[in-house]
């Protein structure tokens, strides 16, 4: 559903990425700089500097992980899901979630890391995922709005990175988008329906869109100033757009589609800026924000727990299909021999 | 035309009160994999009880939709074998609570499926040429299911003394359930006599082949059954309904107004 569009280092200690030997030759830097420069793609079995590899592996393996933690507060609704239609889509949009985190690990397979090396780097709550679930889903309104503003938001971030410099990365993305360019049309039509409902149905819409809105625009991740790993991601041809831009970019398209909803943003200084030929908008909370990324927000505990119950729960059946496997296997060996 | 709408419903409801149970698993199956496969069989059975219930609701006629008759039913209304209702986990009181048990849906998702590829098969002959045509392509989405359910019940069986043990204690749970299967009731003998429904009698030797067969792969001992055998289609359930339908109701029913 979302990457973070910066750079939020694992905890220290981190130790999830299986370095591939490295080599200082300058030639191959020069190689990989020079195709970086003609905005070429790196495939897995080119060289790569160490630290693109380990910063690729570190956004990849985060990706993964928040499609993987953002099934929970959708799937918090799919058993109460109004109408038989909306229960299907709601399913297929979380099972597309689960779809994208299987294509992320094994996009950062290819860069030397394992999917059990990347969980427990999650499980242990040494690995990040996206903020934007550690928020709960309060009201069936909010199945709608995540899909309009935060899968909204994922788009506008991950469009880029189609043409992001890892090839494996860029072409799991172009996949991505354009199921999350579903995600977002049936939550904004899931909404325009509800808006012609009762009033109290109104009020619902209008109540989640005041709890997401602050948080959607955070999601692009603190202004450009306060970026300093920006630049780096965007000279390997990882991040092609700031965070800013993005986050402009967002809301100018958002306000109209707002207007034709009938619901009201809640920021009073957000006013079109004719010189700018831009929305301005209000100041995002970042004190909060950091706070929830550091594993103090409302749901962070609830999230991580949960995902620990199902792997730690599920080790048995895991273990099953290893052990029929290896019996299997030596069935076969012992009839061929 | 009773006779068609009481089978249809039957047939309904089991889907949907299994595909409401697969889809607990959404976030919480013991591997990535598992998660999205158990999901898009979810939505297989949701698909099958909304084309359902539309048969129905047009044969009803009037303001009838698939949503009244998923939503605004009681349960004594339901028509489901008991089997699918029950929780993911071994027996237990209505508000008892447990965690989720894979072995148990497995199993019971092999049970149902290996009744319904056979089901589904023979009502592609139904007089009711609507039923005919869901059937056709119910069919082909139950195959995968009870290949899914049985690569895996051969997995857990065959696989670690765990998984043999747990998938053991599943089957002995589940399998008094099956007993419903062939009980005849009211309902299903007018289908049968108008040609709608099919005797699933004379589909047992078969199921009992499936199962056996599959039993047999998976080192498991099928259990000798006796005793009450459950009245779910007729409307008198366990504990366990009550719940589900209080649960995947609420909402529809807070807002009997709303639009969705």
């Amino acid at each position: 559903m979302y990457t973070q569009s910066f750079n939020v280092p694992d905890s220290p200690g981190a130790k999830t990425v299986a370095l591939a030997p490295s080599s200082d030759d300058p030639a191959l830097q020069a190689a990989f700089d020079t195709r970086i420069d003609a905005d070429g793609r790196i495939e897995p079995q080119d060289w790569m500097p160490e630290a693109y590899r380990k910063t690729l592996v570190r956004q990849i393996s985060q990706h993964a992980h928040s499609e993987i933690v953002g099934m929970l507060p959708e799937g918090n609704w799919i058993s109460r899901a109004p109408s038989l239609k909306r229960k299907a889509i709601l399913i297929a949009k979380v099972q597309d979630e689960g779809g994208h985190g299987l294509y992320l690990y094994s996009a950062a397979e290819t860069l030397g890391t394992s999917r059990d090396q990347m969980l427990d780097g999650l499980h242990s709550g040494r690995a990040k995922y996206s903020s934007i679930f550690n928020y709960p889903t309060l009201t069936w309104a909010d199945v709608g709005v995540i899909g309009w503003l935060v899968d909204g938001a994922a788009i506008m971030n991950q469009v880029p990175l189609c043409r992001c410099s890892y090839g494996p990365y860029a072409r799991a993305m172009v996949r991505v988008c354009k199921e999350e360019s579903f995600h977002q049309r049936q939550g904004y039509e899931a909404l325009l329906v509800m808006m012609t409902g009762t009033e109290e149905q109104k009020a619902m819409v209008q109540d989640a869109v005041n709890r997401w809105w602050w948080k959607c625009l955070a999601m692009f991740g603190p202004p450009d100033a306060d970026s300093p790993n920006s630049a780096q991601g965007m000279r390997w041809g990882i991040k092609r757009v700031s965070n800013d831009e993005l986050r402009q970019k967002f809301v100018d398209a958002t306000v109209p589609q707002a207007k034709v909803l009938g619901v009201t943003l809640p920021d009073p200084d957000l006013k079109w800026n004719a010189e700018r030929q831009h929305y301005d908008y209000g100041q995002i909370d970042w004190a909060e924000f950091w706070e929830t990324v550091n594993g103090n927000g409302p749901c962070n505990k609830e999230r991580l727990a949960t995902r620990v119950k199902a792997h730690n729960e599920g080790q048995w059946v895991r273990d099953a299909a290893l052990t029929h496997a290896a019996k299997k296997q030596a069935r076969s060996i012992k009839e061929a021999a | 035309m009773s006779a068609a709408i009481d089978y249809l419903l039957h047939l309904a409801d089991n889907a949907l009160v299994l595909g409401q149970r697969n889809a607990e698993w959404c976030g919480h199956g013991p591997i990535l994999e598992e998660d999205i496969a158990l999901s898009n069989v979810s939505l297989d059975l949701i698909g099958q009880a909304r084309l359902l219930y539309q048969l129905v609701a047009a044969l009803k006629g009037g303001d009838c939709t698939e949503d009244k008759l998923a939503y605004f039913r009681d349960t004594h209304e339901f028509r489901n074998y008991t089997l699918l209702e029950l929780p993911h986990h071994g027996p237990l009181s209505g508000y008892a609570q447990s965690s989720l048990d894979y072995g148990t849906t497995i199993v019971r998702n092999f049970l149902y499926s290996a009744l319904m590829a056979l089901l589904w098969e023979a009502l592609e002959k139904s007089a009711n040429a609507d039923l005919a045509a869901i059937a056709a392509k119910s069919l082909k989405e139950v195959r995968y299911h009870l290949r899914h359910s049985r690569d895996w019940l051969v997995r857990l069986g065959d696989g670690t003394d765990e998984s043999h043990a747990r998938a053991q204690a599943s089957l002995d749970h589940l399998f008094a359930y099956t007993q419903e299967f062939w009980a005849h009731s009211p309902a299903d003998a007018a289908a049968i006599a108008a040609g709608i429904g099919v005797d699933v009698t004379t589909l047992r030797a078969d199921w009992d082949a499936i199962v056996d067969a599959a039993l047999n792969e998976a080192t498991l001992q099928r259990p000798a059954v006796s005793g009450y055998v459950t009245e779910g289609k007729q409307g008198i359930h366990s504990e366990h309904l009550g719940f589900l339908l209080a649960e995947m109701q609420s909402l529809a029913r807070a807002h009997p107004n709303g639009v969705w």
